[in-house]
């Protein structure tokens, strides 16, 4: 692998991105959030703020989740349906650089995306923090632009990375619309991680309760580092199982993206 | 140092969903290519030449035997630094311009910063994309695509190029501007490798070539040593010619063809012409053209394409 190959087809695949339809993600990012804070500020006195918060880190994981759901499927199966990998790796690339790359380059789209739906985020809460009496502010647990609310976004940020990187395994070796649900039942099975590690606590099949507990060491624990609730709601975060959450989640990345390459390695483009 | 050299190289494919059995799409195919030639890769359709470029570009696995390009194996990225592949219907980013889509291929080579843009400028110019390089993909012509394929084919100064079929989708002046390419290519000391079923292509350009049919090298050989020189007869035509005339000749001739306009076309056997031409001039006929008749590639193609497929000349 070639770090300088692997940023080339990392800023094409961005390019791609923002010429395609990623751009268009913000803006219903935008219109969603202004309009529930119009909506929500007038219904809900005193806990607006919090549902604002809420609403806004959900739509944040919800556009990332299509983005590196939908595009992170078709990045290899649009490169060999359309056959513009034969002109591509025949010049000097490696298979593991281009999935590297491609893996790479949807990360960027989502950290860039990321990054300006978090300055939307912010510059709504500031404009709802200007616009309510300061005797409802009293109120708030937490302050309008809270720093802490940097902590979910980056583990979102996680969750995606992740989720792309499942994306672009089964992009290497399924159709695209296979690759959609096998990631969708990953990203869901993911969240529910939890349940299955206490599965024997539901039924009386040990069988049953042993499968769930394979599934629970095979599956990636996206709900480990799910912090949204206690950001939002000022409790305390359980940092120590966040910290293995996220190591354990870069550890099943590296094995995709390994796995991803080794499959893309010995296909054959007819 | 070979160019191109290939070893019993063969393909199976897994045909069908249920208990799939190999079909043999390359079977052992081993050539050589020397340096500095235009080389012509002919069979009809499904012949296995696309899949004996794809497993030279490493776009699939051979089932068995071996290739080298360069004198380095098929899977150094050195020598793809070295070579330049057009592949068949080419197809891009239909995001970019071709000007971006060079300057983004231009930078997996390498090629400095400072110099892509010249570069890039340089091959569009010499494949005739003019202002519309500027233009995204999406809107270009399938002559344009497949001149930006060759475009990005060239764009690394290759010294080994491969095109699979360059005139498909180009009209008759593109394909001619092609053919020049490939000239002045060979003129750099680049070997030309080009698969094509257009054997008027190969017949101008080709100074050696393979015959591929089923999966199989079925001839191959200089150009030279196939079309040969002798005379295999004369393409007389004639017009003005009277009928007692015509029929003086006819037993000379074997065949008569009326043309147009009281135009006859004779095909003489390869003994001299004179004796005819001098009855037909005595009688008021007036010559419109004498031709040699020499054996061409399309003979050469048909009969061992028809040997290798088991068929009649005929049946083809």
């Amino acid at each position: 692998m070639s770090p300088s190959a692997i940023g080339k087809v990392a800023v094409a695949v961005f390019k791609e991105s923002v010429r395609d339809r990623v751009p268009y993600s913000l803006v219903i990012f935008a219109v969603v959030l202004m309009a529930a804070s119009f909506l929500l500020s007038r219904l809900t006195a005193g806990q607006d703020l919090k549902v604002i918060k809420d609403l806004g880190l959900a739509t944040m994981n919800a556009i990332g989740l299509l983005i590196a759901i939908f595009i992170g499927t078709g990045l290899v199966a649009k490169e060999v349906e359309r056959r513009s990998i034969y002109s591509l790796l025949s010049k000097p690339l490696s298979r593991s650089s281009f999935i590297a790359g491609k893996y790479a380059g949807l990360v960027l789209t989502l950290a860039v995306n990321l990054a300006l739906m978090t300055v939307a985020f912010y510059g709504m809460m500031e404009y709802l923090s200007l616009t309510t009496d300061d005797w409802i502010k009293q109120g708030w647990r937490a302050p309008a632009l809270d720093p802490r609310l940097l902590i979910p976004i980056a583990l979102i940020g996680v969750q995606l990375m992740m989720t792309t990187a499942v994306a672009v395994f089964f992009s290497t070796f399924s159709s695209p619309l296979l690759s959609v649900l096998f990631t969708l039942g990953v990203w869901v099975a993911g969240h529910f991680s939890g349940d299955l590690r206490n599965f024997q606590a539901a039924v009386d099949s040990p069988a049953a309760a042993a499968i769930a507990r394979g599934l629970y060491y095979v599956l990636p624990n996206l709900d480990a580092i799910d912090v949204k609730n206690e950001i939002v709601h000022g409790l305390a975060v359980p940092w120590a199982a966040v910290g293995v959450g996220v190591a354990s989640l870069f550890a099943y990345i590296g094995a995709l993206v390994l796995g991803a390459t080794l499959i893309f390695n010995r296909r054959d483009f007819k | 140092m070979v160019a191109i050299e290939t070893d019993g190289l063969t393909k199976d494919y897994l045909v069908g969903f249920w208990r799939p059995k190999p079909y043999r799409a390359l079977d052992h195919l081993t050539l050589a290519v020397e340096p500095g030639e235009v080389f012509g890769f002919l069979g009809p359709n499904g012949a296995g030449k696309s899949t004996a470029i794809k497993l030279l570009m490493q776009l699939i696995f051979p089932t068995s035997g071996s290739a080298r390009i360069l004198g380095r194996p098929l899977g150094d990225l050195a020598v793809r630094r070295r070579i330049g592949f057009l592949p068949e219907n080419p197809a891009f980013y239909d995001y970019l311009s071709a000007e971006e889509l060079l300057t983004y291929f231009a930078s997996l080579f390498d090629i400095p910063a400072a110099e892509r843009k010249a570069r890039v400028a340089r091959v569009l110019d010499e494949v005739g994309i003019g202002a519309e390089r500027r233009m995204r993909l999406r809107s270009y012509s399938k002559g344009m695509v497949q001149r930006v394929g060759i475009a990005q084919a060239i764009l690394n100064d290759p010294e080994v190029v491969f095109f699979d079929e360059p005139m498909s989708g180009l009209d008759p002046l593109g394909r001619r501007e092609v053919r020049h390419l490939m000239l002045r290519l060979r003129d750099r000391g680049c070997t030309v490798f080009f698969s094509s079923h257009i054997l008027a292509d190969a017949e101008a350009m080709c100074s050696q070539v393979a015959i591929i049919a089923q999966g199989k090298l079925a001839a191959g050989g200089r150009l030279s040593d196939i079309l040969g020189v002798d005379v295999l007869g004369w393409e007389l035509i004639v017009d003005r010619v009277s009928p007692a005339a015509l029929a003086q000749v006819r037993p000379q001739a074997r065949a008569v063809t009326e043309l147009h306009d009281g135009r006859y076309a004779l095909d003489l056997p390869p003994a001299a012409p004179e004796a005819a031409l001098q009855q037909l001039a005595a009688a008021g006929a007036r010559v419109v053209s004498l031709n040699p008749l020499r054996a061409t590639l399309e003979d050469f193609f048909v009969k061992h394409v028809a040997q290798t497929a088991g068929r009649e000349t005929s049946a083809l």
